[in-house]
């Protein structure tokens, strides 16, 4: 019971620790191509979106195969890592991160898009005339106007992470301590009919779950205003 | 000088502009609606680019594509006052405000935050959110704004175009006061003539993106050669001072160049600065004096030109007053049916009456 406790403990502090790395590097690097997104008129803009999009609508393990293959020792992702000197990704917590990344995008990518899209041209325009350069613009004017949709992607992106077994399973296996998330270890537990440890790790999720649900939709448009910060950074008065 | 030469296709028509507009006092670029105004005005503070163009203001360069040269827009110093006050809806109106001041350098810093909130008369919207304000407040935090960021320009795209008329009353003094208060140039784009006719020193009549004609409010109003708005609009605008007032009947004598006209008292003192607008509609014309009218200003004055007007049935002929010496005139506009012209037998050179029914004082 103790062993299959810490076994449990451990696999909420990976699942929690993936779901943090993942979220971070998300928002890096979903922030940029959400602004591309949200005010390019390239053609490459529909496809790119559709791309992102993909995994809403793959099943996990569809995604995670192509991800084993390219990642794998003669896939092209591998060969890379192997040459410099990385190592391969599969099977490992950074293979778990690439994978967790491209499946939770569309998360933290769209709400972010449509956020930079209903902040719009005009108010960045008036900043211009207003002496701020592009980043000053972005950091003052654009990423405070779309705040709620920041907030919306981060904490989609978070749960989104925690919440998967498809891809981590075929990416990630079942190492303890390296790649056994919740969602494995809930399976392994019902594998083993071990119910009432199952229960524990399943009501944990679907708690937290529906906690974050509904922590984004009382983040309304008001509610979202209240704890908003001014452009110092300073809070409200 | 603000000096732009801007050429950029736009869908209906093309931008096709050489300007030359003084550094000081309001200009009005003035026109139909999709003539090009704002495109301009847009050229201007560096939000879309012309190009081959060139945009010089106060002596500094903002954009000469021949030396390769465009200044950025939050490089250049310039205000603008878009028709939305497209205010920063995170901040309240005391950040809008100080946003654009506190990216200034110390020393480039000629107009303070406090006289920016003084001219716009804003002191208790300060620590309001924007969001509760109404249209003509907002508007007026969106000039403040702009004011705080010392512009040598300060552009203003039909800021009283998406306001009620009870706004418009509201904002359009404090509008008026800006550029004496502030010493500050403004570009006002407008396609209402009553907003040019009160703002306005020097206008630039644009159609279909070519200007067709500038030259000082006075003078451009009263062409008759120009598509300007016929009808009710026409009229002309006249620069003079308070010559005397008639305490016991509360009435004022207004003196233009080469007349005067006896008005109610607005309240100012003699030798105070007025602008008057004598409407076409309200001038009718006589051959003689007409001692028994309860018309009381009736100025001599001798036809100038006379052309048509936007109905068949009337005419609009300009008048020049007598003046006492020389060039001290005024123009006139007055609307009489052809009727009427042809049996008074006006042509240019005639001596008439102007019979002034109304004038409004403007400021």
């Amino acid at each position: 019971m103790d062993a299959e406790f810490a076994a449990d403990l451990q696999a909420v502090a990976l699942t929690l620790k993936l779901a943090f790395v993942v979220t971070g590097l998300l928002l890096a690097l979903g922030t940029p191509l959400a602004w591309w997104l949200a005010h390019t008129r390239s053609r490459w803009k529909a496809p790119l979106a559709a791309v992102i999009a993909l995994p809403l609508v793959l099943p996990p393990t569809v995604l995670g195969f192509y991800l084993l293959m390219l990642m794998g020792p003669h896939g092209w992702v591998g060969e890379a890592t192997q040459a410099l000197g990385i190592g391969l990704l599969p099977f490992s917590f950074a293979g778990l991160v690439v994978a967790s990344m491209l499946y939770s995008m569309p998360f933290v990518v769209q709400p972010l898009q449509t956020a930079f899209e209903a902040v719009g041209a005009r108010p960045l325009e008036a900043a211009a005339t207003l002496r701020a350069g592009p980043w000053d613009r972005f950091a003052h004017v654009a990423l405070p106007l779309a705040r709620r949709g920041a907030i919306t992607a981060a904490v989609l992106g978070f749960a989104h992470t925690v919440g998967e077994f498809g891809v981590v399973l075929m990416i990630g296996g079942n190492i303890p301590g390296a790649t056994r998330v919740i969602s494995t270890q809930l399976y392994n537990h019902v594998e083993a009919l071990e119910y009432p440890a199952a229960h524990r790790l399943a009501a944990l999720l679907l708690v937290f779950s529906f906690a974050v649900l509904l922590g984004v939709y009382r983040l309304g448009p008001r509610g979202a205003a209240v704890a908003s910060p001014t452009a110092d950074g300073a809070p409200r008065p | 000088m603000i000096e732009a030469t801007l050429r950029l296709p736009r869908g209906a028509f093309t931008l096709d502009v050489a300007l030359a507009l003084p550094a000081r006092g309001v200009s009005a670029l003035f026109g139909p609606s999709g003539c090009g105004k704002t495109t301009l005005l847009r050229c201007l503070a560096g939000l879309e680019r012309a190009p081959g163009g060139r945009v010089v203001v106060d002596g500094q360069t903002w954009q000469d594509d021949a030396a390769n040269l465009f200044v950025p827009t939050h490089r250049r110093a310039v205000g603008v006052v878009f028709q939305e006050a497209s205010l920063f809806e995170h901040l309240d109106v005391r950040a809008n405000v100080e946003f654009g001041w506190k990216r200034l350098a110390p020393s480039q810093r000629r107009v303070s935050v406090d006289d920016a909130i003084a001219w716009t008369g804003i002191e208790p919207l300060l620590q309001r959110s924007t969001a509760g304000l109404s249209g003509g407040e907002r508007q007026r935090v969106a000039i403040a704004r702009a004011l705080a960021v010392s512009p040598r320009v300060l552009l203003m795209d039909e800021p009283l175009a998406a306001l009620d008329a009870a706004r418009k009353a509201e904002i359009l003094p404090a509008i008026e006061r800006l550029n004496e208060l502030s010493g500050i140039t403004i570009v006002y784009v407008s396609h209402a003539i009553s907003e040019v006719a009160r703002l306005a020193d020097h206008v630039v009549l644009m159609d279909a993106g070519k200007a067709l004609a500038a030259g000082a409010v006075g003078d451009l109003l009263s062409r008759l050669d120009l598509p300007l708005p016929p009808g009710e609009d026409a009229g002309v605008v006249l620069r003079g001072e308070v010559g005397a007032l008639d305490a016991p009947w509360h009435m004022a004598r207004l003196d233009v160049p080469g007349a005067s006209f006896w008005t109610r008292d607005p309240g100012l003192p003699v030798g105070h600065r007025i602008r008057l607008r004598v409407l076409a509609r309200d001038v009718s014309l006589s051959l003689v004096e007409q001692p028994g009218s309860s018309i009381v200003n009736q100025i001599p004055a001798t036809v100038d030109a006379i052309a048509d007007d936007a109905h068949p049935s009337q005419v609009l002929v300009r008048v020049r007053t007598h003046g006492g010496s020389g060039e001290d005139t005024s123009a006139l506009l007055a609307r009489v049916t052809r009727r009427s012209a042809q049996a008074l037998a006006l042509a240019p050179g005639l001596g008439v009456w102007a019979m002034v029914k109304s004038v409004a004082l403007l400021d």
